[in-house]
């Protein structure tokens, strides 16, 4: 479908990579720029009754704060820097991603799998970096019968293994679902012939457009949300 | 049978796992709406494990959506 193709910008090859400036790459870009932009803005002079702008840069803070406090606990509060950021991306990039003709970075795989890919090994190293070899201990639960102990260490380590996995298709096949199910019932108007029978399925376009801005929102809301339930499984092991 | 329709076949098949995401998020829903309903004060603590059950619940039924998007172009 058009809106998932990629075109290359700028054409660049790196030691027989392609790094070439692509729309996706774009559009990263300018996720970031405007986060940082709005942030840098928005705080730029801070006053004890915060403006409207001002307001809104505390409140997304002070969500994913809450949402980290109460998963990992104080010793999470080191993290934060990481885990706001995640959202805010992701959350930029689904939302840059429903404005038309956009291109929305989070519906390939390969961009989700690369941010779970840096949250799998962040939370491993964090974990080994706590607790050294005892970080081992994640996959064996407490109070377990010997001869219970491979079977369900295996299974541990399977679903250990699989979070890069589940974290990264959650994202893509929200995003992606999301736009071709838009794609569809947009299609259907077209088919049908907006006065003879076409209203339907536009009103229905129209609801299901409201439904991805909430679906964008919830996704990087979610996508934090296990980053930051896996932190805390680095961070607290079984003890929290 | 022709490798083709079997595909097709399947990829209908795969999307069969969007049943249980509904039935997942019909009864995340029904069941806060019940507990909401029993205790209102608790509620507004308990929206945020509402989400997240029901963009876990949601997500199962879209890796079968995977699976047969992988199936009909992979």
């Amino acid at each position: 479908m058009h809106q998932f193709e990629i075109n290359r910008f700028l054409k660049l090859d790196l030691f027989g990579l392609d790094a070439s400036f692509t729309n996706s790459s774009a559009f990263m870009v300018a996720a970031v720029v405007i986060v940082l932009g709005f942030l840098t803005l928005a705080m730029s002079n801070r006053s004890l009754v915060p403006t409207r702008a001002q307001s809104v840069a505390e409140m997304s803070y002070e969500f994913i704060a809450n949402m980290l406090r109460d998963n990992v606990g104080k010793a999470g509060m080191r993290y934060m820097p990481f885990v706001f950021s995640l959202f805010v991306f992701v959350l930029a990039c689904n939302m840059l991603g429903m404005l038309p003709y956009s291109f929305t970075v989070t519906s390939h795989i390969v961009v989700t799998f690369a941010l779970a890919a840096l949250v799998f090994v962040v939370v491993t190293a964090i974990g080994f970096a706590r607790h050294g070899l005892g970080y081992f201990r994640l996959l064996v639960p407490s109070g377990m019968p010997i001869i219970m102990l491979p079977m369900i260490v295996t299974i541990e380590l399977i679903s250990y293994l699989i979070r890069p996995i589940s974290l990264s298709v959650r994202l893509f096949a929200n995003m992606m679902a999301g736009h071709m199910l838009l794609k569809v019932f947009a299609g259907f108007i077209v088919s049908l012939g907006f006065f003879t029978g076409g209203f339907v399925p536009f009103l229905a376009t129209v609801a299901f457009t409201g439904l991805e801005v909430f679906v964008a929102f919830i996704q990087a809301f979610i996508f934090s949300v296990l980053t930051s339930i896996y932190l805390s499984d680095a961070v607290n092991m079984h003890e929290h | 049978m022709d490798p083709e329709a079997a595909k097709f076949i399947g990829a209908g098949l795969a999307c069969s796992a969007l049943i249980g995401a509904g039935v997942g998020i019909g009864s995340i829903f029904g069941n806060y709406l019940s507990g909401a309903l029993r205790n209102p004060s608790a509620a507004p603590g308990q929206f945020t494990n509402l989400l997240i059950g029901f963009a876990l619940a949601e997500a199962t039924g879209l890796f079968g959506l995977v699976v047969a998007l992988i199936i009909l172009f992979g």
